[in-house]
């Protein structure tokens, strides 16, 4: 592999990093940390899209960190899924740099805004690059303790008291994890997923196997926030600043959600009847509960807090059918969602700025004041429900689709019946805050920290990416399929880390 | 020598347990501190008890003498200890300013945010 | 945070030195043999720790001249550029550079992007110990 391959698959990790560090180097200064904030996340934008496109021409990208190679030293591994992650990375890193030059006042950048969200957006692409299950907890680590400081930076008594769920539930989710890996470790005498792939192919004793893939499981399911691990989530994201939400929204729990998909395609593949049949479950549990739980809320960002959890539910069910067509759709979900997701988080940051408030029963009139901002809610809106022809409805389509050829009518049923609860609550929000008029007594415009003018183009931005995924889908899907062939093909990963001649040396050895 | 380890370990996850489940943020940071504790044992554990014997590989030769301790393991727990390290001290500054905002050291009186 | 106790003003005014030049040592140790650059951190925090509690947190502050968050930015820009000469030289990221130079008198001086990265963990380590703990401390009073 070239020296410039080598250094393109470390820069989505070096970029951040090296931005958060300088951000820190320069934290008296506001336009320095601001300028950072922007032109880092742009950076890291640009190299990841190119990333993207080499990893699409050679199929898997892998770096020997120091020149310590596989398995002995820790790889970064770029393969199709990880690329894609790491673009939405740099879209919603750049698209939250952007809004919180208006939504960030100097109170939060004195006590390290910038430095955090670097130092967040650095855990997460280290997250999906890695090809390490240690180094992969060490990367969930610097993202949950980046994670930690956001959320409760500003000091308010809410965020303290969602805080300390949140921290709580994700250490326990992170201490989980690391048994499974000392575990994983005692039983395979590696690290190097490729390399433990291999080895659990030849261990014997197969239930331990799968007590120690429920391990990763559950571990994965609280920092996914999936049936019944979620809470935390719906008593913390509505707490922080609305781009620290938007931003946890986007990422956060698509990393677990990621880290699933890494490790049940690629690691625990032994007995699928049984895992992907609990993830089944999982999924559709997941899915009922957060629509439940949106419908009775009324309080904006809760709302879709709800929806992000019930939103998770459709990707692990692409993960579950375990079809070529369902990981697709999965894959697919994922894109869509973190845009989709992340642009409604911002509008209602903008409708707080506007209205002062997060309540729905407060909220009103702002389809009579801003037209534009109501139609550029409509798209994330229905797109999130799945209608035509925006980027949710093929997503939901293909893993619908998925569920109908192998017949699992209740998954199928269930997916069907909470589109309809989604558009439910998605009108919900569209009635109280746009198209009601504004109750008496409420409403009076809070002074801004800053001017608005930086929360539109984000939004505007995301609104229009929503509408080209679903009317120029076509690249997005071939996208998809190819991540979904490499995941279900485990040879060429192992290949393209360990090399040929190490797997055939292995497979010498087993004779 | 393996069972006395699987013993202590089990006792410190249920009292890592035990102490999250009280209502005092005190305790459940000690409980953090516990769990973290014992999953560090647990991989030490996993590895492979070995006494005595340090990785060490003599001038001369390619590998260590007969059987000697897992390195790597001890290296992990290393960087677990030091990862646990950063995160206890945010969640000790953490309750210590939900004590100051809340007034309180009870998850009881922490409720506003649930649904 | 003062204890007023003369005994561990007068001993802390003599561990200090010490326990910094320690730390330096440790620092410098750690390549082959046990040290490094978290533990020098760490004694080198706990040195200023115990300065803050034999004497007070104003004059810790002014003993260390610069504050704890520019050591943890130093630190951080340090670690993370120490990885990039490999990466000029058409290396994998973080692949250690070596440069050994004859000293007068014999001896041979070993330099590697290694120690770098190692000087920049012991700041990071320090500054961040350093600035939750006098936060603490400065939240007490």
């Amino acid at each position: 592999m070239s020296a410039y391959m080598n250094a393109l698959v470390a820069l989505p990790v070096i970029l951040p990093l090296l931005a958060g560090a300088l951000s820190l180097a320069f934290w008296r200064s506001s336009a320095a940390q601001k300028l950072l904030g922007v032109f880092g996340t742009l950076a890291l934008l640009v190299v990841s899209v190119h990333l993207l496109f080499e990893t699409w021409e050679h199929d898997h990208i892998v770096m020997h960190m120091g020149s310590w190679h596989a398995p002995f030293g820790i790889v970064l591994v770029s393969d199709m899924l990880a690329a894609i992650m790491v673009v939405l990375t740099g879209i919603i890193g750049l698209a939250t740099a952007v809004y919180s030059l208006s939504d960030i006042g100097t109170r939060h950048e004195r006590f390290g805004y910038y430095p955090l969200f670097h130092l967040l957006l650095a855990g997460v692409n280290g997250a999906f690059l890695t090809g390490d299950i240690f180094n992969l907890y060490v990367w969930f680590e610097v993202m949950l303790v980046a994670s930690f400081a956001l959320l409760i930076l500003g000091g308010e008594r809410a965020q303290m008291e969602g805080a300390i769920k949140y921290v709580t539930l994700n250490l326990v989710s992170s201490m989980l994890f690391l048994t499974a890996i000392g575990l994983l470790y005692g039983l395979t005498g590696t690290l190097n997923m490729a390399d433990i792939a291999v080895r659990l192919a030849e261990v014997e004793d197969t239930g331990l196997v799968t007590v120690i893939a429920m391990l990763f499981m559950v571990s994965f399911g609280i920092k996914a926030a999936a049936f019944p691990f979620f809470f935390w989530l719906p008593a913390s994201y509505h707490t922080p600043k609305v781009a620290v939400s938007a931003l946890f929204a986007g990422m956060l729990t698509k990393v677990g959600v990621y880290a699933l998909y890494r490790v049940f395609t690629l690691i625990f593949n032994q007995d699928v009847d049984y895992t992907h049949e609990i993830l089944l479950w999982i999924a559709m549990l997941t899915m009922l509960t957060g629509v439940l739980g949106a419908a009775a809320q009324f309080e904006f960002r809760r709302i879709l807090s709800f929806h992000i959890i019930s939103q998770i539910g459709y990707m692990i069910l692409g993960l579950a059918l375990f079809t070529p067509l369902a990981i697709v759709g999965g894959v697919f979900y994922i894109m869509h969602h973190i845009i989709v997701k992340a642009n409604l988080f911002l509008i209602s940051g903008l409708t707080y700025q506007l209205k002062g408030s997060h309540e729905l029963r407060e909220l009103g009139g702002l389809y009579r004041s801003h037209p534009m901002l109501a139609v550029l809610f409509m798209v994330p809106a229905l797109s999130l429900a799945g209608l035509p022809p925006l980027s949710g409805f093929f997503a939901k389509f293909i893993i619908i689709r998925a569920g109908i050829e192998v017949e699992a009518w209740l998954a199928v049923a269930v997916a069907l019946v909470v589109g309809l609860l989604t558009l439910y609550s998605m009108v919900k929000i569209w009635n109280e805050v746009f198209w009601k008029a504004q109750p008496a007594g409420f409403g009076q415009t809070p002074t801004p920290v800053r001017p608005l003018f930086w929360m539109w183009p984000p939004i505007v931005g995301l609104a229009l990416m929503t509408v080209m995924i679903g009317l120029y889908g076509q690249p997005i899907f071939e996208m998809a399929e190819l991540s979904a062939e490499q995941l279900l093909d485990t040879s060429r990963y192992i290949e393209a880390v360990l090399g040929a001649d190490y797997v055939e040396s292995l497979q010498e050895m087993r004779r | 020598m393996e069972i006395v380890m699987a013993l202590v370990i089990g006792f410190l996850y249920a009292a890592a347990l035990y102490m999250m489940l009280r209502r005092s943020i005190v305790k459940l940071v000690i409980g953090l501190v516990l769990l973290s504790n014992a999953a560090n044992l647990l991989i030490f554990t996993a590895a492979g008890l070995v006494r005595g014997a340090p990785p060490l590989i003599y001038p001369g030769d390619l590998v260590p003498p007969g059987v000697s301790a897992d390195p790597l393991a001890q290296a992990l727990i290393l960087t677990a200890i030091v990862i646990g390290f950063g995160v206890l001290a945010f969640a000790v500054v953490l309750i210590h300013r939900a004590y100051e905002v809340v007034g309180a050291d009870d998850m009881d009186k922490m409720k506003d945010t649930d649904t | 945070m003062n204890m007023h106790s003369l005994i561990l003003r007068t001993a802390g005014n003599f561990l200090l030195p010490l326990l910094l030049l320690f730390s330096v040592f440790l620092l410098l140790r750690g390549h082959d043999e046990p040290g490094g650059g978290f533990i020098a951190g760490l004694v080198a925090a706990g040195a200023i720790v115990l300065y803050v509690f034999s004497m007070d947190i104003a004059s810790a502050r002014r003993l260390l001249r610069v504050d704890p968050r520019d050591l943890l930015g130093a630190g951080m820009v340090i670690a993370v550029l120490s990885g990039a000469p490999a990466a000029f030289l058409g290396q994998p990221y973080f692949t250690a550079q070596w440069w050994e130079f004859g000293l007068p008198g014999g001896g041979e001086l070993k330099l590697s992007t290694v120690l770098i990265f190692d000087i920049g963990v012991y700041l990071v380590v320090v500054g961040a110990v350093l600035t939750i703990i006098l936060n603490l401390a400065e939240a007490e009073d």
